[in-house]
C-alpha cells in the first residue's frame, strides 16, 4: 500500500498499468491528457508500448490489433475523441476483441466545453456506434474508484471479450484525493485454446465467457473481420449464422447481467429515492445528508456503478417501495429516461439537470426533496 | 474541523499546483481528508483561474468549496468574483499589486508579487510565496508538510528556491503586520 494525493485520471492510469494493461494508443485530449501522460511515462520502463497515433480513429485501431496480438490495451479520449472512436469500438465489438476506452466527459457536443464537466455520453456510451450491439459502461465516483473500476473494466474485457467504456467526468478525473493504492492486484490471463491448430475456431460458441483465445503470431488460423462472420470468422449472409453472431453478441451483457451489475445505495425503504452516478452522485449523497440533519425523515440514495448493461429488473427491484425518484444527473436527462422505463408507472420521476459546465449543487438537489 | 480554501487568480500564475501542494501537505503529511478540485479555461496561459482545497477531519462528498473560509486572490477580477462566497469570518489575502479593492472583514493586502519579483527577478515562485503567506496567517497545515509535499513536486534544480519562496511567505506577513 502506497498512500498518496493522486486525481481520477492518476489512479485510472495506475489501476490499468496494475491489471496488466501493456499497450495504449491515444491521442491527448483535456479532460483525459494526464492518462496518457502517465502511460507514456511509465508503460516503456515495464516493456509495454505507449504510441501517440494521429487521431482517435486510429488510436482505437492500433488498439484493436494489439490486443488480438495478446496485449491488454487501453486508451483514454473525451467528447469529440469518443466520437471518432465509435466506428473502431464498433469494430472491436464484432471481432470480439478486448479493449477498455476510458472517457472523461466534458461538456459537448462538438468541441464544447474542454475545461467543464458533463455527463452528456451516456447514450453516446449505450449507442454511439451503429447497429444492435452489447456495451459495458462504468461510471466512477471517486479517486480511489478510478483505480478500482479500471482493474474491473479489463477484467470483464478480458472475460467477454468486449470493449468495455469507463466513464469518468472531468470532475472525477482532475479531483485530487488520498487514496492507498495497494502494491498489486490480481491479473486476468486470457486462456489458452485447448483444441489442435485444425481444430481451432476463433469465434467458437462453446463458452462465451473465457473463451480461449489465440493470438495472431501464435501459428493458428485467425480471421478478423468487421464483416458479419462464422465461427471461423469468415463473413457470411447465411441468415441462421446471423442471427447466431447477433444473438452470442447480445448474450455477452444479457447472460452475465447479474455479474456486470454493481450499485450503492442507502435507505431504499424511504418514499423518496435520490438516484445519481459519477460525480453528481457526491452532490445527491451530499443533499441526503443535508436534508436529514433537519429532520426525523429518510431519503433513499442509489448510486448506479453500473450505467450498460442497464439492469432494468434489478433497479426495478432496487426501488420498489419508492413513491418519487428524483434523477441527478448533468446532462438533459439521458439516465432519468431509463430509470422511468424501470419503475412502476405510478411512481413519480423528477430530474434535477445541470449542462452548464458546473457540477450540479447539493442545494440544487435539496430544492427537489 | 472542515475549512474550505479558494485560491483563484489567472492561469500561469501556478495557483492549482499550490493547490495541489497545500492539499498534499495536509492530506498526505498529516492525515487529514483533503479533496482538491480545480477550474480553469481552455487557454494555457490568461483566463481566470482557480482551485478549491478543502480539509476536514470527515469524509468530504461535495468536493467544491461553497462557504469559503480562506480566500486567496492573485487577480482584481477573482476577488471581484468570489468575496461574495467567503464566510462572515473568512479571511481573505491578497496580493497588493494585482488587487486594488477588497472589501471584507478580514483582509490581509500583502506585497506577494513584489516582494517575489525583489527577490528571484521573476514571479514564478509567488504560487510558494503565497503558500508561505497563508501558512503563517492561518495555520492551516504546518510548515514542515507544506516543504515536504513541494519536495515532490517541483523539479530538482528549483528546489532550494522554491523552498526559500516559502520562507519568504512567511517573512512578509511577519514584516506587513
Amino acid at each position: 500500500m502506497s498512500i498518496q494525493l493522486l486525481s481520477g485520471n492518476e489512479a485510472c492510469a495506475l489501476g490499468a498499468l496494475k491489471a496488466g494493461v501493456r499497450f495504449f494508443a491515444g491521442y491527448p485530449i483535456t479532460p483525459s491528457t494526464e492518462i496518457a501522460e502517465m502511460m507514456s511515462e511509465e508503460l516503456p520502463k515495464l516493456g509495454g508500448i505507449f504510441i501517440q497515433m494521429e487521431d482517435e480513429i486510429a488510436s482505437i485501431c492500433a488498439m484493436v490489433g494489439a490486443s488480438a496480438a495478446g496485449m491488454k490495451a487501453m486508451t483514454a479520449t473525451s467528447g469529440p475523441g469518443f466520437s471518432l472512436m465509435q466506428e473502431g469500438i464498433g469494430y472491436a465489438i464484432m471481432t470480439e476483441v478486448p479493449c477498455v476506452i476510458v472517457n472523461v466527459q466534458r461538456g459537448g457536443p462538438a468541441t464544447g466545453l474542454p475545461t467543464k464537466v458533463a455527463q452528456a455520453d451516456v447514450m453516446a456510451a449505450r449507442w454511439g456506434t451503429h447497429g444492435d450491439h452489447p456495451i459495458v459502461a462504468l461510471a466512477p465516483w471517486s479517486v480511489m474508484e478510478s483505480f478500482t473500476l479500471t482493474v474491473k473494466a479489463i477484467e470483464i474485457s478480458e472475460r467477454l471479450r468486449l470493449p468495455v467504456l469507463i466513464l469518468s467526468d472531468e470532475i472525477i478525473g482532475h479531483m485530487r484525493e488520498v487514496v492507498s493504492i495497494p502494491e498489486s492486484v490480481a491479473i486476468h490471463e486470457r486462456k489458452k485454446p485447448t483444441k489442435s491448430k485444425d481444430e481451432y475456431l476463433h469465434y467458437h460458441d462453446e463458452t462465451n465467457f473465457d473463451a480461449p483465445f489465440a493470438h495472431f503470431g501464435e501459428g493458428f488460423r485467425i480471421h478478423i473481420s468487421g464483416l458479419t462472420h462464422r465461427q471461423d470468422g469468415f463473413p457470411t449472409n447465411d441468415p441462421k449464422v446471423i442471427k447466431w453472431k447477433m444473438d452470442r453478441l447480445r448474450n455477452k451483457t444479457d447472460l452475465n447481467r447479474d455479474w456486470l451489475h454493481f450499485d450503492e445505495h442507502l435507505d431504499l425503504d424511504a418514499e423518496t429515492v435520490i438516484v445519481s452516478y459519477g460525480s453528481s452522485a457526491r452532490a445527491a449523497l451530499e443533499a441526503k445528508n443535508e436534508f436529514e440533519k433537519n429532520g426525523s425523515k429518510k431519503i433513499g440514495f442509489l448510486r448506479l456503478i453500473t450505467l450498460w448493461p442497464f439492469h432494468y429488473m434489478k433497479v426495478a427491484e432496487l426501488l420498489q417501495n419508492t413513491k418519487r425518484v428524483v434523477v441527478v444527473e448533468m446532462n438533459q436527462g439521458q439516465m432519468t429516461r431509463e430509470i422511468a422505463r424501470a419503475v412502476r408507472r405510478d411512481v413519480q420521476v423528477i430530474d434535477v439537470n445541470r449542462y452548464d459546465g458546473e457540477l450540479i449543487t447539493p442545494a440544487e438537489v435539496l430544492e427537489k426533496l | 474541523m472542515r475549512k474550505e480554501i479558494r485560491l483563484a487568480g489567472t492561469g500561469g500564475q501556478g495557483l492549482i499546483l499550490a493547490g495541489v501542494i497545500l492539499a498534499e501537505a495536509a492530506g498526505v503529511y498529516e492525515g487529514k481528508k483533503v479533496i482538491q478540485t480545480q477550474s480553469y479555461g481552455p487557454e494555457a496561459r490568461g483566463g481566470a483561474s482557480k482551485t478549491d482545497v478543502i480539509i476536514s477531519d470527515q469524509e468530504i462528498l461535495y468536493p467544491k468549496a461553497r462557504n469559503v473560509d480562506i480566500l486567496v486572490c492573485l487577480s482584481q477580477k477573482s476577488c471581484d468574483s468570489y468575496l461574495h462566497d467567503l464566510v462572515e469570518d473568512g479571511v481573505a489575502i491578497y496580493d497588493n499589486f494585482y488587487v486594488k479593492n477588497c472589501a471584507s472583514n478580514h483582509c490581509f493586502g500583502l506585497p506577494l508579487s513584489v516582494k517575489t519579483r525583489g527577490k528571484f527577478n521573476r514571479e514564478i515562485f509567488m504560487n510558494i510565496v503565497l503558500l508561505g503567506a497563508l501558512s503563517e496567517i492561518t495555520k492551516i497545515t504546518q510548515l514542515d508538510s507544506l516543504k515536504k509535499a513541494i519536495q515532490s513536486h517541483v523539479p530538482a534544480a528549483t528546489l532550494e528556491n522554491n523552498l526559500q519562496a516559502l520562507d519568504l511567505g512567511v517573512e512578509v506577513v511577519k514584516s506587513t503586520h
